[in-house]
């Protein structure tokens, strides 16, 4: 370890640090205690869920702390140099030499009203350079990100751009001085896998070129996994797992580790094969005073002894530590499972009944085209869904999957084609659709922010629906069948965390016995664990009630356990439709090798997806219209000739150039132990 | 943008079909009869009756709703019953001493609004945001007759450094014009600061708490620096339309100030018009200001438009 002149170690060494916001209530402590290293290009990643104080760190480590906040104990060294004590002009000096953060959403890191070129160059001034030197030094740092045409981007305003492109732009930002400290906050949340990816990729090589302490702050474990060296894990303000991320991620020795691990759904894992296992409760508030472990109330191993004191966190490995009491009773070296590795991908038809016995169709959608203008956004789409069956709907933003859904809503704008449920034609503007398809056909939408009254209490918003919809049961009944508590039914939805909100939606969906659900992204703006928790309701409301869901989501994994059958959409058209494990598997279209691809892949680790950026705009003329991007293009061929329809195995359509037998698909199907869940679940708390 | 413009202009003159359908239903349900309050009370019957001939009063509503439109548009306003001079220059002559007024209050009211929401916004939740934003609330609620009175008693009566009645003499330069007027231009601002003020405090602060100035501060700027380059455009854009409306309400209050410091532009005119049943003056005036508010929430949007580069170029364009 290389050390600075006063003794320190090099890199981020962040000792007892301490948070604490001023509320009504006094001093409310967001961070208690936290302590680690990062060394000079090492990559540390900091997982947990929503309100377990990342952000506060992340914040704490800029020191740009909200006005209520303070640090009150302990310290933040870069280099040897003390950044707490630092005085405002030299605080604004190192900030400006030494730190660089990249935040969530880089759309609104950017100013709407600026030229992106001007907002470098105004960067690039402050670290000292001429005007004419900033303004030639601007398209050399969006080369760097791999932005192509720079001259071009930096005459752009940030909305010009897409999601990917804003990202790489306030990285080309973050990296004009060269950082000593990269702190990283949820960098690719909210964006599509495959740009995910890009980004991943693009910080993967750009790490090596800066030797920079990189702190990685996200609430995904997998995408920790695959970017970190090292990891810790807080729960509570605490730090209560820390260690090399390959061990900490493929041996757990937190009940609370192995429990996020639990809640994703790894791809190609499907619903009949396992049960999710989200973590009940909810984690602290801040300040909630907590004697013991801040997990306890939520952990199957608690008992006496967590409930009073506060584990030490100990040594449990090589550079692994855990606080915890009970560590020894959760590691079993059998369950050890790589996050890496995907479950066996299903080409097993048995495991899916629906798939082997075509059950008649519910749903039937033929020829269907919508416009917003003069973009066609759903082009000539044929589907159909069967009774009880569960269709997976996986397409980047932009694809039209959510005018596709809003469309068999019968909402948005009006076109061709038609929709029939059970053969008889289901109008395509809500307005006209009877009391009784309003009952069979139901919604779930992304934000139940938006879509629930937030001047209703739940009992109302149930009972409205219940009303309408011609329920026969009670709100409470309806409340129990979604596990809502009894006591939230009084609770208006601004008092209601996310995912009880997305189940008063879904419990709303199902006041009138549907036949058939539509979840637009229904789980996309909740943490894992919470996930976890919605989609094992949805699974559980399907087995219960044989309703058909439409089910969109950008998440493959999500998707793959989720869904029967799966179609994949790629600018308004349907380029891979098939059951679930057999599209996930291949043969499948090029589009989807590369999502699985993104979904699957180290980081590091050359992929054939490879093929650059996404190309805005829609293209009209003939040819596939995934071509400019596909590697396996056939120049001549698929950039003129729109591709045919081919069938593999009698219902699994792929349109695509290629024959059946030159498809991509998944080179080996991976074996793997025991799921960290079910470990879990089979101790005994009292043992 | 173009489209945009296409649209609106377009939709201009079918509101102004509206405007002219309410000014003219507004002019014909005042009470009395036009005829007998121009020959007055002594006037025998049969005058009444043939003068109202004379106006065409005895004729459809309909016919001359028709004929007055056709006039309008034509540019024949006709002459004032009470004046006796022809509408159109009366009208436009005191829409030109009108506009004077407007655009000092104007321009005295943009900088101070600006910059007084701008210091709440940035300092906001300190003890100075709370002073700016009780005290333009306040002044905001207070009716423009009732500042104009306290500034004419203040500064005209007690201090007198500024004169009584906005009318400069005869011939006067402007600057004499603008001194005189700077006293009913001053409570129309009182008025209409504590509004504009508000939003460009409400944009300030969203632009302040805004990731973008957050990533500023981060990368090291000092907080001035950061105001400065990002979020004055971002708290200005927002209150372009705030501007917008606050003009129309400017053009509101210009009939009472004209008629406190005895101004004689075109508020002053509508009052007397009314209650005189001048009604060729009248329905003029009222045209006149309705063609005017059309232009100015036209302008605002424009002008919003056009700041904003996120309306001006559209969404992602390749």
């Amino acid at each position: 370890m290389t050390t600075t002149p006063d003794g320190s170690a090099a890199g981020l060494t962040v000792e007892g640090l301490t948070v604490a916001y001023r509320t009504a209530r006094g001093e409310a402590a967001a961070v208690t205690g936290m302590s680690f290293h990062v060394a000079p290009g090492e990559t540390y990643g900091l997982v947990g869920e929503s309100g377990c104080g990342k952000t506060t760190l992340s914040r704490a480590l800029g020191r740009h702390l909200p006005p209520n906040g303070a640090v009150t104990s302990g310290r933040v060294r870069l280099d040897g140099v003390d950044v707490l004590d630092l005085a405002p002009a030299d605080l604004r000096k190192w900030r400006a030499t030494s730190l660089a953060v990249v935040h969530q959403d880089a759309g609104s890191s950017l100013d709407p009203t600026m030229r992106v070129g001007p907002q470098l160059a105004e960067i690039l001034r402050l670290r000292g350079l001429s005007r004419a030197g900033a303004r030639e030094e601007v398209p050399r740092m969006l080369a760097r990100v791999r932005l192509p045409d720079p001259a071009s981007i930096a005459r752009r305003y940030p909305h010009q751009l897409s999601g990917g492109q804003q990202q790489r732009v306030v990285i080309a930002a973050a990296l004009t001085a060269r950082p000593r400290l990269l702190v990283l906050d949820e960098p690719t949340t909210g964006l599509d896998a495959t740009v995910e990816r890009e980004i991943l990729d693009l910080i993967w090589m750009l790490r090596a070129e800066i030797g920079a302490a990189v702190v990685l702050i996200s609430h995904d474990l997998g995408l920790v996994g695959r970017l970190c060296d090292r990891v810790g894990v807080l729960y509570g303000g605490h730090l209560v797992e820390e260690g090399n991320a390959r061990d900490v991620l493929a041996a757990p020795r937190h009940p609370y580790t192995s429990a996020l691990l639990a809640a994703v759904p790894r791809l190609g894992e499907s619903r009949h094969a396992r049960r999710l296992a989200a973590i009940s409760g909810h984690p602290p508030a801040a300040g909630e005073n907590v004697a013991g472990c801040p997990f306890a109330p939520r952990c199957a191993l608690a008992d006496g002894l967590c409930a009073r004191t506060l584990p030490r966190l100990e040594a449990a490995g090589t550079r692994h530590e855990v606080r915890c009491h009970h560590s020894d009773r959760l590691y079993h070296p059998s369950s050890a499972v790589d996050v890496q590795t995907p479950a066996r991908l299903r080409d097993d038809p048995g495991l899916s009944p629906t798939a082997a016995d075509p059950a008649p169709e519910l749903l039937q959608i033929r020829g269907l085209t919508r416009k917003y203008g003069r973009t066609t956004v759903v082009d000539d789409v044929s589907l159909s869904i069967g009774h009880g069956q569960v269709l997976g709907l996986v397409g980047e933003s932009g694809s039209g999957k959510t005018t596709l859904a809003r469309a068999v809503a019968g909402l948005g704008p009006r076109g061709t084609g038609t929709i029939s449920l059970d053969g008889h034609a289901l109008p395509a503007s809500l307005r006209r659709r009877d009391a009784r398809t309003r009952r069979r056909v139901q919604m779930v939408f992304q934000s139940p922010d938006a879509s629930l009254n937030p001047s209703h209490t739940v009992r109302t918003i149930l009972a409205r629906a219940l009303h309408t919809l011609r329920g026969s049961v009670s709100p409470q009944e309806l409340a129990a069948r979604a596990d809502l508590d009894g006591h939230l039914l009084d609770s208006r939805p601004d008092r209601l965390s996310g995912g009880q909100k997305q189940r008063v939606a879904i419990a709303r969906a199902f006041a009138g016995e549907p036949d058939l659900v539509v979840c637009d992204e229904p789980v996309s703006a909740l943490d894992v664990s919470v996930q976890a928790g919605v989609l094992q309701l949805l699974s559980d409301q399907q087995r219960a009630t044989g309703t058909s869901y439409l089910f969109i989501s950008h998440d493959l994994a999500v998707v793959g356990y989720l869904a029967d059958r799966v179609a994949v959409m790629y600018r308004g058209q349907i380029v891979d439709e098939g059951p679930a494990g057999r599209v996930l598997q291949g043969p499948h279209h090029p589009y989807t090798a590369s999502l699985v691809a993104a979904s699957l892949a180290r980081l590091g680790e050359p992929t054939e997806q490879d093929t650059g950026m996404v190309q805005p705009g829609r293209p009209t003329g003939p040819g596939c219209r995934f071509a400019p991007r596909c590697p396996r293009r056939i120049d001549g061929l698929c950039d003129s000739e729109n591709p045919p329809v081919r069938t593999e195995g009698g219902d699994h359509t792929v349109r695509c150039h290629l024959g059946i037998g030159d498809l991509p698909r998944r080179a080996v199907p991976v074996t793997i132990g025991v799921a960290p869940g079910a470990t879990e679940e089979k101790e005994d708390p009292s043992a | 943008m173009r489209r945009f413009l296409l649209r609106r202009l377009a939709a201009t003159p079918l509101t102004l079909l509206a405007v002219s359908v309410l000014v003219f239903t507004a002019t014909e349900l005042i009470p009395g009869d036009v005829a007998r309050t121009i020959l007055g009370r002594e006037a025998s019957d049969a005058t009444v009756a043939r003068l109202r001939i004379q106006l065409g009063l005895d004729r459809p509503v309909a016919t001359r709703y028709a004929d007055w439109l056709e006039g309008f548009v034509t540019g024949r306003w006709g002459d004032s019953t009470l004046l006796r001079v022809p509408v159109r220059d009366l009208v436009l002559t005191r829409l030109g001493d009108s506009l004077l007024l407007g655009a000092l209050a104007f321009v005295l009211l943009v900088p101070v609004a600006l910059t007084l929401g701008l210091v709440a916004g940035v300092n906001h939740d300190h003890p100075v945001d709370r002073i700016l934003s009780v005290s333009g609330l306040t002044l905001g609620a207070i009716p423009e007759f009732v500042t104009g009175v306290i500034l004419l008693v203040v500064f005209a009566v007690k201090l007198r450094w500024f004169p009584a009645s906005a009318q400069a003499p005869e011939g006067a330069a402007l600057a004499t014009r603008l001194g005189h007027l700077l006293l009913p231009a001053l409570s129309l601002v009182l008025l209409c600061t504590g509004y504009v003020a508000r939003h460009v405090r409400a944009s300030t602060v969203a632009a302040v708490e805004s990731p973008y100035a957050r990533a500023t501060e981060l990368r090291g700027f000092t907080r001035g620096q950061m105001v400065r380059r990002h979020v004055l455009r971002n708290s200005t854009i927002p209150a372009t339309s705030a501007l917008g409306v606050q003009l129309q309400f400017l053009l509101g209050g210009l009939v009472a100030v004209e008629l406190l410091f005895n101004y004689p532009g075109i508020g002053a005119l509508l009052l007397q018009s009314a209650t005189e049943k001048d009604l060729p003056t009248l329905q003029a005036s009222a045209m006149v200001l309705g063609v005017l508010y059309m232009l100015i929430v036209l302008a605002a949007d424009v002008a919003y438009r056009l700041l904003d580069p996120r309306i001006r170029l559209g969404a992602v364009a390749s």
